[in-house]
């Protein structure tokens, strides 16, 4: 129980007995520790069960194997996580983060996955001042108008994959485009961010359809695109909707004439139970599985021994979640009391990260590429890089 | 939007409504006939979903999946009804609605530690995969055509084996007369077991014929639950009559509120439930 | 309404007691979650109102706990500072005007129909809230003041963990005199009688409807002051706080803990949120423990966890069990509270009281 095999974390790596010293020994600095220093406390609050399950799993097992690979220490400490599940409901999202924060008195906080959470998480964060990363949750509000000094994210901001979006279907040739997506937070960002490059470049949108969310019923609504005749279909869909979807579209035979493009989720890890109907969708995202990177090989290898299943983009944001730490960590030699030293060695990091490398904006959001990508035999390859180095204009935020 | 347009929208809202009754069907007859509210019959649906995935992936096909899934749903539902639902019918509603609420947390759990929490989809024969063109620009999925006419001759099925055979009359008396089928001395343990298990077996179906479609996920059954609830409600309780009307009724409405109204397109099946409920307070076939 | 035996009434004077002693010694992430479980508990208590006295089972009284979290949210999301009272008066003119909104056209129905007619009109509030880009959509609305309560020169602040605990517990405890009130009132006595049968009550001359309707608004309007105390405690409200998952929460919790006993819905959900709380330690699989649990005390504890306290008191104090029984009304005391029920139905299996 001692070291973070990727095996090795239970929910709670924790006994009643180490809990006390550990907690105790963070009071007066690790250093005064008897045996040697005590671990660093690493609380997640992911979803393990529930429709965002999957992603919470890839995120926890990809964080534990970067750590796993840099000997399971962190600043010279070893790691321990405990481990929490938001079960992705709001209203539990407080009570959970105060137990990580308040009960288990954890040295970091990562988490969540869905944006919702995420805010009530960052809220807390915010008031507590502890050194938080973000693995998935995209609503831009997180590092725009909720951004503080301790709060970072290592996924993506909903214009990040939207932004793009409406460049690439410019660039491909499609002016007369329908607008679908599932009219919650999330996918309004998304949408708002695709029109704004898309109206700004001179396209044109046919009709704008805001589907109730998380209901998976598109039939009425493809009826409806196949009558008014647009050149693409821009989309966010994402989990079991994005494979209704695209299975839905291509059973009414859209696919044949009218490209579906999407926010790169519409495909992700995905297009297994999509079958053929995933064929020649593109979509647009900071990651792909098959970027012909070093660093992506290296850890998509890594991942598939480690855990006998393949990485995806959720995995890859939890892996760089575990790298930003262990680089703050690693500039305080592991003094977890030195806040202030730390936020500042990881706002100036470099993530070699196997979407490619990619730096923190000033409100700690990545900066990076973006990639349009196409299905071709169930596998998201790269077409082309749409942006380059994609920053959020993080709207409201007082860091930036 | 010419006419072709909402022809096709009136064939979706079918298909989506005939799914419906599949499902509340089984749900008004367990209500009607023996009283319980079965909050658990989503993860029947559920269940269904994932057998047929799990089936299917054996046999490869997916007629042999349901074929093999349809038995073992069965068996599910007897299970269900001797273990759990039996001890509840001599009390209050409110101890059916906890033990079946907490009958949806196990099967939950149960359906992720035996398939996990991947979106999974299955196949659709190949026969079946292709669509039939209706316009120039619309074509119309060859299988919801299948599913419509394989809701339609269940349908008729039921309308038979309830109108028509012994096994029907003592269904129908018992729905509009409980007491009076027990004091005629039929077995009512062995017909509640019965109809609970031809309820589960329905939804079930419904799920299995919905998987290839809908694809099969993690709390696939709790968005049916509500929405039949709703149909049996709308249609008036034991009624099956009622049940199908009701479910063509939200098929409808919900098919032709999001392509009218869609900015209030989640709330128009609650508001037409309302409505009816407003004006007939037993529902559309509900006994006064 | 049952009167406690006086081991019970002493065991939960001692409850009461331990639970304005905690903070003194309990960590701060437990104040934290005790906190939550009395606003719950008030959750809780006013659904008890409807299920456990009047015999209307709402399955969408969350709507009113949103209604009552929204409200303050939205009069005063600009505010700088938000003084209490005034807050208060809102949050309880909202949410009980949509609970005789809701109320007036659901109460024309009866059984499983009031059942889906209360979750229906829950679910539009909840696509409302959801949708609606004014409102924060499924975002919901942070809250960035936190009331300020001030009585004469006296201001309390809120922001700390300590005083909004024990502001809270004063509420729970308000709140349960105030349903003790009501309920001995013969007003409370006429809705005892409607649960039992509405058609000798009505016979009798009573408009039943006005008074299920009045019980109705009240439960709506202490929902409401559950939920916007739940507002002040996370500082935000979204729409799943609305969703049929936490009306059917609070159901269990009711029952579970014992419908038709004040105390009862107030143990349920210590039982129920301190569980969600400890059962995850144990096994990645806890919602099947959880379900396991929830059928044992249905086919174990038919009155609930406050039967079995009851029974435990009784055979504690078995000395006094024949003086305490007299005290009973003419339920034994191993009988569930909702004997009422039984006695006035016949006790045919299977029987829906849908009449």
């Amino acid at each position: 129980m001692s070291q973070a095999t990727p095996t090795g974390i239970k929910r709670r790596t924790l006994l009643k007995g180490a809990a006390g010293v550990a907690a105790a020994s963070t009071l007066f600095h690790p250093v005064f520790a008897i045996g040697g220093q005590a671990k660093v406390k690493v609380g997640l609050l992911l979803p393990y069960t529930g429709t965002y399950a999957k992603l919470g799993n890839n995120i926890k097992d990809a964080l534990a194997l970067r750590i796993e690979q840099s000997g399971g220490k962190m600043g010279g400490r070893e790691v321990e996580f405990v481990s929490i599940d938001s079960e992705a409901k709001p209203p539990k999202a407080p009570e959970l983060t105060k137990k990580l924060i308040k009960k288990e008195q954890v040295d970091f906080l990562v988490g969540p996955v869905h944006s919702v959470v995420g805010m009530a998480m960052a809220k807390m964060a915010r008031q507590d001042g502890l050194i938080t990363v973000i693995p998935n949750a995209g609503a831009n509000q997180l590092t725009g108008e909720l951004c503080a000094p301790n709060i970072f994210r290592t996924s993506f901001s909903s214009y990040q994959p939207g932004f793009p979006g409406g460049k690439a279907m410019l660039e491909d040739g499609h002016k007369r485009v329908v607008l679908m997506y599932w009219n919650y937070g999330f996918g309004k960002q998304v949408a708002a961010a695709f029109k704004q490059s898309f109206l700004a470049g001179g396209g044109t949108i046919v009709k704008e359809i805001p589907t109730p969310f998380p209901k998976v019923d598109f039939q009425a609504y493809l009826t409806e695109v196949a009558a008014l005749q647009p050149d693409a279909v821009f989309t966010f869909y994402a989990g079991g909707g994005a494979v209704k979807f695209v299975k839905d579209y291509a059973a009414a035979g859209l696919n044949k004439h009218i490209p579906l493009y999407g926010a790169g989720f519409l495909t992700e890890g995905v297009t297994a139970a999509q079958g053929a109907a995933a064929e020649g969708v593109r979509t647009t995202l900071h990651y792909a599985d098959s970027l012909d990177l070093p660093a992506n090989h290296r850890f998509r290898e890594a991942f598939q021994q480690a855990y006998g299943r393949p990485a995806d983009v959720y995995a890859v944001q939890g892996y760089d979640a575990a790298d930003l730490l262990l680089q703050g960590m690693a500039a305080v030699q592991g003094d977890t009391g030195a806040r202030a030293e730390m936020i500042t060695a990881m706002e100036s990091s470099t993530i070699d990260s196997p979407r490619g490398a990619f730096t923190f904006s000033r409100a700690h959001n990545p900066v990076q590429n973006i990639y349009l990508r196409e299905v071709v035999n169930g596998e998201n390859r790269v077409l082309r890089t749409v942006e380059e180095r994609l920053e959020d204009p993080a709207e409201g935020c007082s860091l930036a | 939007m010419d006419l072709s347009f909402y022809l096709i929208q009136l064939l979706n809202g079918i298909q989506y409504g005939l799914l419906l009754f599949l499902v509340a069907s089984g749900l008004t007859l367990i209500f009607g006939i023996m009283g319980i509210i079965n909050l658990a019959h989503g993860s029947f649906y559920m269940f269904g979903a994932y057998l047929a995935f799990w089936f299917t992936g054996l046999t490869g096909h997916l007629l042999s999946g349901i074929l093999l899934a349809l038995p073992v749903a069965l068996v599910m539902g007897y299970a269900v009804e001797r273990l759990a639902i039996s001890f509840l019918y001599r009390r209050d509603h409110l101890y059916q609605v906890l033990l079946t609420y907490a009958l949806i947390l196990i099967f939950n759990e149960l359906q992720r530690m035996f398939w996990g929490s991947d979106v999974h989809s299955v196949p659709i024969p190949p026969l079946f995969s292709g669509s039939v063109p209706l316009t120039d620009t619309q074509a119309y999925p060859v299988y919801r055509l299948l599913i419509s006419l394989c809701c339609i001759g269940i349908a008729l099925g039921m309308y038979w084996v309830i109108q028509k055979t012994r096994l029907g009359m003592t269904i129908r008396a018992g729905a509009s007369n409980r007491e009076m089928v027990e004091a005629l001395g039929i077995n009512v343990n062995r017909l509640f077991a019965l109809v609970f298990s031809l309820g589960a077996a329905l939804a079930a179906l419904a799920g299995m014929l919905a998987a290839p479609v809908n694809t099969v996920y993690p709390g696939i059954g709790d968005s049916i639950l509500i929405i039949s609830f709703v149909v049996v409600v709308i249609g008036g309780i034991g009624s099956i009559k009622g049940a199908f009307i009701g479910a063509m009724l939200i098929g409808l409405a919900d098919t032709f509120g999001k392509v009218l109204l869609p900015e209030v397109a989640s709330m128009v099946v609650y508001a037409l439930m309302a409505l009816v409920l407003f004006w007939r307070p037993q529902g559309l076939f509900g006994r006064g | 309404m049952h009167r406690m035996t006086r081991p019970l009434q002493l065991l939960l004077l001692l409850g009461a007691v331990a639970l304005a002693l905690f903070p003194l010694g309990g960590s701060e992430f437990y104040v934290g979650l005790l906190t939550k479980i009395m606003i719950l508990a008030i959750f809780a208590l006013s659904l008890d109102l409807l299920i456990g006295y009047t015999g209307l089972i709402s399955f969408g009284h969350a709507a009113f706990f949103g209604v009552g979290g929204y409200t303050l949210a939205i009069v005063f999301q600009n505010a700088e500072t938000i003084p209490f009272w005034s807050a208060l008066l809102w949050v309880l003119g909202a949410s009980a005007l949509a609970a005789l909104a809701i109320g007036w056209i659901s109460i024309r129905t009866s059984g499983i129909y009031f059942i889906m007619l209360t979750l229906a009109f829950a679910q539009m509030l909840y696509y409302f809230f959801f949708e609606s880009p004014r409102f924060g959509g499924d975002d919901g609305i942070f809250l960035f003041a936190t009331p300020e309560v001030s009585l004469g020169s006296f201001t309390l602040n809120l922001q700390s963990g300590h005083n909004l605990y024990y502001f809270v517990l004063g509420w729970m405890l308000v709140v349960y005199l105030l349903l003790r009130m009501v309920l001995k009132a013969p007003f409370g006595h006429v809705l005892v009688a409607i649960k039992a049968n509405e058609q000798r009550v009505r016979a009798l001359g009573y408009a039943t409807g006005r008074y299920k309707l009045v019980s109705f608004v009240i439960a709506g309007a202490l929902a409401g002051l559950a939920g916007f105390l739940e507002a002040i405690h996370t500082g935000y409200i979204t729409p799943a706080y609305l969703s049929w998952h936490e009306s059917g929460l609070v159901m269990v919790i009711v029952i579970l803990g014992g419908m038709g006993t004040l105390y009862g819905p107030i143990l349920g959900t210590f039982a129920i949120v301190l569980l969600q709380d400890y059962l995850p330690n144990l096994t990645e699989h806890w919602q099947l423990l959880m379900g396991a649990i929830i059928i044992a005390v249905v086919l174990l504890l038919p009155g609930g966890i406050a039967s079995l306290l009851q029974r435990l008191c009784d055979r504690l104090f078995a000395g006094r069990a024949s003086e305490a029984s007299g005290e009973n009304n003419a339920s034994a005391p191993s009988s569930p509270p909702v004997s009422s029920t039984v006695l006035f139905a016949p006790a045919t299996p299977g029987r829906a009281d849908n009449e």
